[in-house]
């Protein structure tokens, strides 16, 4: 088994402050599934089977006060000598190692790593059995956590401070062959535009410039940025990836022309028809290209009823 | 016609039944998103079989509240999911794109005349 590659000082100090903030008793699973002292072998493998673990603690009729575990190990062994039919007491292991529950995760992580067992019993200051923690928790407390402070950190990204003269902006960071996210830039701002009672005629050319530059990111670039710009009187999208550059931009603006794959084009994408579409819709539409390099498009609807500059 | 009277007037089967039931304002067949995204007029029923979830992402942008799928392929979960998110009706049918489009093509002839 390998060792939880986090509880070292080369890691980012966010994760460092998480597992010593989180007690054990956050993670731990609260609901403990027990058996007594008396209860065979056998039927603590049948517990094992039907709940889907690989521990059962021993304690008294109250499930509080803990004598053993008896793990799948000792199961197997039971199996093997042919004492299955035994009661729990006298093949149980008793040397236990156990965590208390307001002690850091960092605790448990350790003790994981230390000890080599899969679970850990918990006890409370009374010396009460009030949980059990596995590798499993651990992690899904973790990504839960990490989850919600990348989510903070891209909603940063996501909504940049405006500038002068700006009503509204967004980025968004579109990756390569993301076909399960595609449309969500697009969405978000249709969604912005919608709840400022724009014309559909012209949400509708926004929408698709939109979409057809997010959907190129995800079919030809390496993957990039989307961001929009709502000024007083126009939209700008500009859409900034990272490579590979377009060899011909001419040719790329030709309707029918595409150098998308096969399964991209099963999906109903890559036919050729996405520049020019964008173009279509546009007010101003420019690319610039590099080879090795990347490319940038920029495309600037006019919004009606307003003097464009 | 609105978008609950479809199962019944193409017989057709309705996967998705968390929907707007909005009027239904005309027809698009195609299988091309960015073909649909620039000539599919928003009210309409969009006839295709492009059964996954960038299909919804394009209805929800054009304004297309019911899909019907051709040719009784399979419907993936997630496409499910991301139509009821954005309340659009999945039809599936084993009819060809081009038998449904006529049918539904003489429907709303009709019925506005």
């Amino acid at each position: 088994m390998s060792t939880i590659p986090i509880n070292t000082q080369e890691s980012p100090p966010f994760l460092l402050d998480l597992i010593y903030r989180l007690k054990v008793k956050d993670v731990m699973t609260k609901e403990v599934i027990t058996a007594q002292r008396e209860t065979p072998l056998r039927q603590i493998q049948y517990i094992m089977k039907e709940k889907g673990i690989t521990g059962v603690p021993i304690t008294d009729d109250e499930g509080k006060r803990l004598f053993g575990i008896v793990s799948m190990d000792d199961i197997i062994r039971a199996l093997d000598g042919g004492y299955i039919q035994d009661p729990a007491e006298r093949w149980m292991s008793r040397n236990l190692i156990v965590l208390e529950d307001d002690m850091p995760l960092q605790f448990a992580i350790s003790y994981l790593d230390k000890f080599r067992y899969g679970r850990f019993p918990v006890l409370n200051k009374d010396r009460e059995l009030v949980g059990i923690i596995t590798s499993r928790d651990i992690i899904i407390a973790l990504l839960v956590e990490v989850n919600k402070e990348v989510e903070k950190l891209e909603q940063r990204i996501v909504q940049p401070p405006s500038q002068p003269g700006e009503e509204a902006r967004l980025l968004y960071h579109v990756r390569k062959y993301d076909f399960e996210n595609a449309g969500k830039a697009s969405a978000g701002i249709k969604k912005l535009l919608m709840e400022r009672n724009l014309d559909p005629k012209t949400l509708r050319r926004i929408s698709v410039a939109a979409y057809e530059l997010e959907m190129n990111l995800i079919v030809h670039s390496e993957g990039g940025t989307l961001s929009f710009r709502l000024v007083k009187d126009r939209v700008e999208i500009e859409v900034k990836d990272k490579g590979p550059g377009i060899p011909d931009v001419e040719k790329a603006m030709e309707e029918g022309f595409s150098t998308a794959n096969e399964w991209i084009r099963s999906l109903g994408f890559g036919a050729g028809m996405g520049l020019p579409n964008a173009k279509r819709v546009s007010n101003e539409f420019t690319i610039d290209s590099k080879v090795g390099e990347g490319t940038t498009v920029r495309a600037v609807i006019y919004l009606p009823g307003q003097s464009a500059s | 016609m609105r978008v609950r009277d479809l199962s019944e007037a193409l017989g057709i089967e309705l996967i998705q039944p968390d929907f707007e039931d909005t009027e239904i304002l005309g027809g698009y067949t195609g299988d091309l998103l960015s073909d649909v995204m620039a000539h599919a007029a928003s009210g309409s029923v969009l006839i295709t079989i492009q059964a996954h979830k960038n299909t919804i992402a394009v209805a929800g942008l054009v304004g297309i509240p019911s899909i019907i799928v051709a040719n009784d392929r399979p419907i993936p979960e997630d496409m499910v999911e991301a139509a009821r998110k954005e309340k659009i009706a999945i039809f599936r049918s084993r009819e060809t794109q081009f038998l449904l489009s006529g049918k539904l093509y003489a429907l709303l002839t009709t019925s506005r005349a």
